[in-house]
């Protein structure tokens, strides 16, 4: 067996060049409204290691959940060794030989490396047998995992290992793994390269999610792109550049949508001023020296994949988040870097989280309930710590009639709105106060279009009255379409902002993709 | 397999019949009970459920039976509300008891206008202070309150069984571990309705019990402090969001169901005992946790709900005396009666399912 590793795979080493492993043809798969693949169509062969590469939301997961047999396509069939088969659950794919390595692992904390795969394997095996097997397995591909570790003592990279082995021992043919490195060092990022290479090079195959360009361009052989749900081609790896992945991955068209234009040198309303902020677990990301600066009547984007610091960096404006320092984050002028976010929307700042079930509003209870989560500190529906109810349902009522919040009952729960109407009504609570200062993340998520561009709107509007908008998205059609200025985020570092005018989607998505995000950015 | 999905609605008409089928179904499997050991079904069921409240002094003592269950889950209602999961009512309770009683025997020559309202107050304070400890130890260290509070309950007990036997113990006492009989200016009077007479051992103490579910009840659904409690519980991040400091409430809803808990003490040693004793309290506070759970976690529910495990342990009490009936079986059917309830308020909550899956567990889904 071969173990030299190389940087870039020769895309045919062990194809079989006769039919694919895997194909799938004309896959599509629809959540209510919501197209999340449209007609996808693809193939693997043996011995090859092929990317799916895409944004958020573009419909990697939902792709490859049909592949392992999670989700079952409206339309479409998927061939097996050219035979078609129906994959109805994890355990048919298994059997056919597929498996599947996810982004959060599966383990359990207290018991062992072999207590935690024999958890997984038909029952029957002893443990000494299993644990022989993990042994000769590691070696094998060199990958290596004490079977009698806890998990506990692992770190993530090593429990990952602990996954690929686990899948391992059920001999699949296809391996799926869904971005693996966004929780490794890139250490260990160069280690589990070598060994998916070698994976490779014994004939099995890897579908490799990701849409970080630089690993897609070091490990894998053929990429395929998708973009809103439908697959926008797959080619070789080789003679690509990282730009032309870039295009392919966010479109060209967002180079076209009509720009606002940038206000008149305006008032400095809102600044950060390198704010660090050191990861809490495994899974988060390090904020190193965020700086933003946010004119009035000015909106500020700031684009990048999800898992790039996003969360991070919001709940530190939002001040859930605080660190030691004062003379971090100021509001026009006055230092809130040590403020709550009850104090800070008082100070006249407004929040949109991301999340609006149990974040930005509490599932189980009313609208007007609802209404007094950011207003409990600054309007008259608390008297004398007593509640106002009537005005609280004036408040609620006042939202949902201004921005177009549709019911489906008289007073309903938060939990049963759809999400577009939930979300109108979490950003039509903040903007109908018109904060200074209004800092959302993710503001049409998961929306149907008409909210997205209701939404957008309100958010337009309030710049135009004087706020400053600071906007993390991650969605670039957005970023584009109504930011002034647009700063990229990165592995916890925020480019340099630039005037959304002299900026194009292929230069934002290297940014976003990591390429020359270290050191000066150029842009 | 079975499989559970939150119920969209909650519909008022199942909430109210979901209550009956259980007592129903308790009233059915429990004569079948006592039909298999030789117990008349029918004349069981009259003297567990009948024959205690068939006379206004059994009223009287039914609602005196009820009244530690009711101030101590009005409390705990506040904490469970909130996600914290103080269980060791039973030790607060037993706290507050010797705080007003340190306070009665320390100062027997005050009236009762000043003696009543000062140990009411140590109660409460005495309660509180059992409470911070695993409220403290959560907030700072993290540490599980469930344990904490659970361990302080049993250091409670041999507090005040210490107590009574050493230092508080009345010297002419026999040796018995009392302490002094407190003066008539610490006791609870009972109450005389005009011209009914005294309802058995109805004292003031019921009427405090009943205004304070309802104070608990305005205090969680209509200030702000109710406010920040429910969203905690219901919504922690969102509670964060909002800008409440979720140290300071676990803090808050300690000292509530504490301070709740001891005052439940004061009454029941100053209303039915007249002295501290090794035993103060009958697992009030334990039961009391079924009490909060029984009245789906609010205020006015609780009075209900206190109400009918008090009678389901009159009637038991009842039950051995006249029947002879063993202390097991009338255990077991309040099991049973608990359960059908707590069942029902499931069945209430959540649509139940019987699924066919295949073999292969939860984990190797993925």
């Amino acid at each position: 067996m071969k173990v030299k590793i190389v940087m870039s795979y020769p895309s045919n080493r062990n194809r079989s060049k006769s039919r694919p492993l895997l194909e799938a043809v004309g896959i599509s798969k629809n959540f209510g409204d919501f197209v999340a693949n449209d007609d996808v169509s693809f193939s693997i062969h043996a011995g090859e290691i092929h990317a799916l590469l895409g944004e958020n939301g573009a419909g990697k997961s939902t792709f490859v959940k049909i592949a392992y047999g999670l989700l079952r396509p409206d339309i479409g069939q998927l061939f097996w060794n050219g035979e078609p088969v129906f994959i109805n659950g994890p355990q048919q794919a298994r059997k056919l030989g597929i498996g599947m390595v996810f982004q959060h692992f599966s383990l359990f904390d207290a018991l062992t490396v072999a207590e935690n795969i024999q958890l997984a394997m038909p029952p029957g095996e002893t443990m000494a047998s299993l644990s022989s097997r993990i042994s000769s397995i590691s070696k094998e591909y060199g990958i290596g995992v004490d079977p009698n570790a806890r998990i506990y003592n692992l770190s993530v990279g090593q429990q990952q290992r602990v996954e690929i082995i686990r899948c391992l021992l059920q001999d699949p043919k296809l391996l799926i793994m869904d971005e693996p490195t966004s929780v490794l060092t890139p250490q260990e990022t160069e280690q589990l390269f070598s060994v998916l290479r070698r994976f490779a090079d014994n004939g099995l195959a890897v579908l490799f999610i990701s849409h970080k360009l630089d690993e897609i361009r070091a490990l894998t052989s053929r990429a395929t792109v998708l973009r809103r749900g439908q697959n926008v081609g797959s080619v070789a790896i080789k003679g690509q550049t990282n730009s032309k992945l870039a295009e392919m991955m966010i479109g060209n068209k967002v180079k076209n949508v009509a720009r606002q234009n940038a206000p008149a040198k305006s008032k400095l309303l809102f600044e950060v001023k390198n704010l660090y902020r050191p990861k809490d677990s495994a899974f988060s990301v390090t904020l190193r020296g965020i700086s933003i600066a946010a004119n009035a009547g000015e909106i500020f984007g700031i684009a990048g994949i999800a898992g790039n610091g996003q969360d991070e960096l919001m709940s530190a404006l939002i001040g859930e988040w605080r660190g030691a320092d004062s003379g971090i984050i100021f509001l026009d002028g006055v230092d809130v870097s040590q403020k709550n976010p009850a104090e800070r929307r008082v100070a006249d700042m407004g929040f949109i989280p991301e999340e609006r079930n149990g974040h930005a509003a509490v599932p189980s209870m009313s609208l007007a309930d609802n209404a007094l989560l950011t207003s409990h500190s600054i309007v008259e529906l608390v008297r004398r710590g007593v509640l106002d109810l009537s005005s609280m349902k004036a408040k609620a009522g006042a939202i949902v009639k201004d921005f177009d919040v549709r019911l489906p009952v008289v007073n309903p729960l938060a939990s049963s709105l759809s999400g577009g109407n939930l979300q109108k009504f979490v950003v039509g609570r903040e903007i109908i106060k018109v904060p200074k200062v209004l800092i959302v993340s993710q503001p049409t998520w998961g929306v149907d279009v008409g909210a997205a561009v209701f939404i957008r709107k309100a958010m337009l509007d309030l710049a135009a009255k004087g706020s400053a908008v600071v906007m993390i998205s991650q969605d670039l059609e957005e970023i584009f379409a109504i930011s002034h200025r647009i700063a990229v985020l990165h592995d916890g570092i925020l480019s340099d902002a630039k005037p959304a005018g002299i900026l194009t989607a292929e230069k934002v998505g290297l940014l976003m993709g990591g390429s020359d995000a270290v050191g000066g950015v150029n842009i | 397999m079975i499989s559970m999905t939150p119920r969209k609605d909650i519909s008022l008409y199942r909430t109210f019949l979901t209550p009956l089928v259980a007592i129903l179904l308790t009233l059915v499997i429990g004569a079948a009970i006592f039909d298999f050991l030789g117990f008349n079904p029918l004349e069981s069921l009259y003297h567990f459920f009948v024959a205690p409240i068939s006379r206004y002094d059994g009223i009287g003592d039914l609602f005196v039976k009820a009244c530690p269950l009711i101030i101590t889950a009005t409390g705990l209602v506040f904490c469970y509300r909130a996600n914290v999961w103080n269980i060791g009512a039973e030790g607060q309770l037993v706290l507050g008891a010797i705080f007003a009683g340190g306070v009665a025997l320390a100062f027997p020559d005050w009236p009762a206008i000043t003696l009543m309202p000062a140990m009411i107050l140590a109660s409460v304070i005495g309660g509180i202070c059992w409470a911070m400890i695993p409220a403290l130890l959560k907030v700072r260290f993290n540490t599980n309150e469930i344990l904490v509070s659970l361990m302080l309950t049993y250091v409670a007990a041999l507090f005040i069984d210490w107590l009574v036997r050493g230092p508080w113990r009345d010297p002419m006492s026999f040796g018995f571990p009392l302490t002094k009989m407190y003066t008539d200016a610490a006791l609870i009077h009972r109450i005389e309705v005009p011209f009914i007479g005294m309802l058995g051992q109805l004292h003031w103490g019921v009427v405090g019990a009943l205004m304070l579910s309802l104070v608990g009840a305005f205090l969680l659904s209509r200030t702000i402090l109710g406010y920040k409690v429910r969203v905690m519980g219901d919504a922690p991040r969102a509670g964060r969001f909002a800008g409440f400091n979720p140290n300071l409430i676990t803090i808050g809803v300690m000292a509530i169901a504490g301070g709740a808990a001891g005052l439940a003490g004061m009454i029941e040693v100053s209303a039915s005992m007249g002295q501290l004793q090794p035993n103060v309290s009958f697992g009030y506070g334990f039961t009391a946790i079924i009490v909060a759970f029984l009245a789906r976690l609010n205020p006015v529910g609780v009075i209900f709900a206190g109400l009918i495990v008090a009678l389901a342990e009159l009637g038991g009490d009842n039950a051995q005396i006249v029947l002879g009936m063993p202390k097991v079986v009338t255990g077991v059917f309040k099991g049973i009666l608990l359960f059908m309830l707590l069942a029902g308020e499931t069945y209430n909550r959540y649509q139940i399912e019987w699924r066919r899956v295949g073999p292969q567990s939860a984990l190797r889904e993925q």
